[in-house]
């Protein structure tokens, strides 16, 4: 049986993962992986702990899957953001020729 | 347990996919060769011995492992080199779900002739073969070609398109039969419905006539008969996922020479023509399996065939026989499908990029959409009729 | 070791590994779009041990078969150069960056010194079956708003993409 706290730190850790890559890198592309990689992570906590109480916190009750029907709606949403991120992508780079984020600054204060 | 999966994994490897694959590739230069008028591979000879050519697998295994493996400059390296294997596993361990015979009790053992029997067997196809676009996309940017480049996204595109139409058009099926699994699903094939008996259901208080439940008027309760369209489409779109003609278009060969692997030589090119030809014995063996009934002898239930030759043989004798004329009918209708797509690609010419897309976007996909809505009209209309 | 517990420590070293492969790889961004599918990949195999089992499947058939494959046409229809890390004139952030790399290790520390086993599970949890009803009956708003969604989607992207609206 997997214990359900590692399962938890491991989601930490790679929820911080994907927060660093979205901080730090400028390729638009990798920053928009870095969040599905932070969605991932947040699937994971949400499987493991539709795992340690499959009755909700209360404990009584039937087993419900509550958990992972988030998962599935945080998968969904997560496929039509990239259409449309990925379709800015390709915007971007037909006006700029880049797709660095650091180019598009005008609107920057 | 581990030795029962051991021993039919190797069976598997050996019997369906180690016996077949290599046989396909003398099996479609000798039909390429009937269709076009010529006489085909016939030279390859030891000590005189030709066997019809049925040697030319074995010296073509030789030539391609002494040749040299060249990887291009300027290519990536790890992933040029990787990207045959990716294209090739998903191939190989999709069988592990498909049943190549029947569920059957020796004394107090059930075996089920199924390496994994998994609740899900149909979904883990679909993902393991949504991998395997990743060995065309990375031997295609790896190579550092432009031909391969082209021919990689050709067929990233393609096989995204294709997947969710290939998911849709079984969709019917399961409804059918409401199951996931495999095996439970060939076993729902192994009975028979009576063409008319629908009658009954719609008309209260009909009785249909003897004669209509007799041999004629009677059908196997096969997948093609009650989704006939899901069949052609699903057909198409697994085609279409292999990328064999007429759904060539990634590897164009008078367009774009040979697409994602125009540069790989030696053995690592061999990994993607044995990938190719591997990926048809397992097109062959789903589609069988979900819609010519598997397993199964048609007419005769599992139940039907070991009550009779039980009296004669005892039990455990007719069980045995009955493995075995169960694994042979499978082997038959995977031979006749794996035909079927030979003389597809050998038949039809090969479609322009656009119509690929076309039949995907704007045939097959609202065609299924529309048989998933008249199956659930159906199946509330006739409850568990047919 | 029982042996779930061996494979999820595998899969949990490979996820790791190849997030941050994605992150800090720089140079190719094709091979960061593979490290991010061997993520994927080996959070599908976390969700099996976990006995999600439906969700294991669309994690490999969605992120792996349709979303990271949409990754890597856009990298290569665009053909990139190579990236770079971002330059130190944000020097806050590396102050952020460290405070919060201390909170996830303590946090992490706390976390991981707890060991809770699950509860054993009824028949089918996390089957197909299961999911599919109680999607199609107490979740059926969530169902109906994502095609909505969805269907928002498609349209924002092909207006975005395309090269000009006639």
């Amino acid at each position: 049986m997997v214990p359900i706290d590692h399962v938890i730190g491991l989601s930490a850790l790679l929820f911080v993962i994907g927060l660093v890559g979205v901080m730090t890198r400028r390729n638009l592309i990798v920053m928009l992986m870095s969040i599905e990689l932070m969605l991932n992570a947040v699937n994971l906590a949400f499987v493991g702990f539709n795992r340690l109480w499959p009755q909700g916190p209360s404990g009584v009750g039937e087993a419900s899957l509550d958990g992972q029907i988030f998962v599935l709606t945080v998968i969904s949403v997560a496929a039509a953001e990239v259409a449309v991120g990925l379709g800015i992508v390709i915007s971007m780079f037909r006006n700029r020729d880049s797709v660095n984020i650091d180019d598009v600054s005008l609107l920057r204060w | 347990m581990p030795v029962e999966v051991i021993v039919k994994t190797l069976f598997i490897l050996i019997v369906v996919i180690g016996a077949l694959a290599p046989v396909m590739t003398w099996t479609e230069r000798k039909q390429s060769a009937v269709m076009q008028d010529r006489i085909g591979a016939n030279r390859a000879d030891l000590g005189g011995i030709t066997v019809l050519g049925l040697l030319h697998p074995l010296a073509d295994v030789v030539k391609l492992l002494t040749k040299e493996d060249v990887v291009p400059l300027g290519a990536n390296r790890i992933m040029h080199l990787l990207a045959p294997l990716i294209a090739a596993v998903p191939a190989v361990i999709a069988y592990g779900v498909i049943p190549f015979a029947g569920v059957y009790t020796f004394g107090q053992d059930t075996i089920s002739m199924v390496v994994s029997n998994a609740d899900w067997g149909l979904l883990y196809i679909f993902a393991i073969g949504s991998i395997a676009t990743y060995g065309t996309v990375m031997a295609g940017w790896s190579s550092n070609s432009n031909w391969s480049l082209l021919g990689a996204m050709r067929a990233s595109a393609q096989m995204i398109s294709y997947e969710v139409t290939m998911g849709l058009s079984v969709v019917g099926i399961f409804m059918v039969f409401g199951t996931l699994q495999l095996q439970t699903m060939a076993i729902e094939q192994d009975a028979t419905f009576r063409i008319l008996g629908f009658l009954e259901y719609l008309i209260p208080g009909l009785q249909l006539p003897a004669f209509l439940s007799a041999f004629p008027f009677v059908l196997p309760k096969w997948g093609i008969f009650l989704q006939p369209l899901g069949f052609l489409m699903f057909l198409a779109t697994i085609m279409a996922e292999n990328k064999r003609p007429p759904f060539d278009v990634p590897e164009g060969e008078s367009e774009i020479i040979a697409g994602y692997f125009t540069e790989y030589s030696g053995m690592r090119f061999g990994l993607f023509f044995m990938a190719e030809f591997i990926e048809v014995v397992v097109i062959a063996g789903l589609v069988t399996t979900l819609f010519l009934g598997g397993w199964t002898i048609p007419w005769v239930s599992t139940a039907d065939f070991i009550g009779v030759v039980t009296p004669a043989l005892g039990e455990g004798v007719a069980t045995g026989l009955c493995v075995i004329v169960h694994f042979l009918m499978f082997m038959t209708k995977v031979v006749v499908m794996i035909w079927l797509q030979m003389s597809l690609r050998w038949g039809l010419p090969r479609f322009r990029y656009d119509h690929v897309m076309d039949l995907c976007w704007k045939g097959i996909l609202p065609l299924s959409i529309a048989n998933i809505f008249v199956t659930g009209a159906l199946l509330l209309l006739l409850g568990d009729a047919s | 070791m029982s042996a779930p517990l061996f494979l999820f420590y595998v899969f949990a070293a490979l996820a790791v590994v190849s997030a941050l492969g994605m992150v800090l790889n720089v140079r190719n961004t094709v091979a960061a779009a593979m490290s991010l599918v061997v993520t994927m990949v080996s959070l599908a195999g976390i969700y099996v041990l976990l006995a999600a089992y439906l969700v294991a499947a669309i994690q490999i058939m969605v992120y792996g078969g349709a979303i990271v494959v949409l990754f890597l046409f856009v990298v290569m229809l665009l053909n990139l150069h190579s990236d770079e890390f971002l330059p130190a004139r944000q020097r806050w952030l590396k102050f952020a960056g460290a405070l919060l790399g201390v909170f996830l290790l303590v946090e992490g520390l706390r976390v991981l010194g707890g060991f809770h086993e699950p509860p054993p599970l009824p028949e089918g949890f996390g089957g197909y079956r299961q999911l599919g009803l109680s999607l199609y009956t107490d979740y059926l708003l969530i169902v109906e708003v994502i095609s909505l969604l969805l269907t928002a989607a498609i349209v924002g992207a092909l207006i975005l993409a395309k090269r000009e609206i006639d």
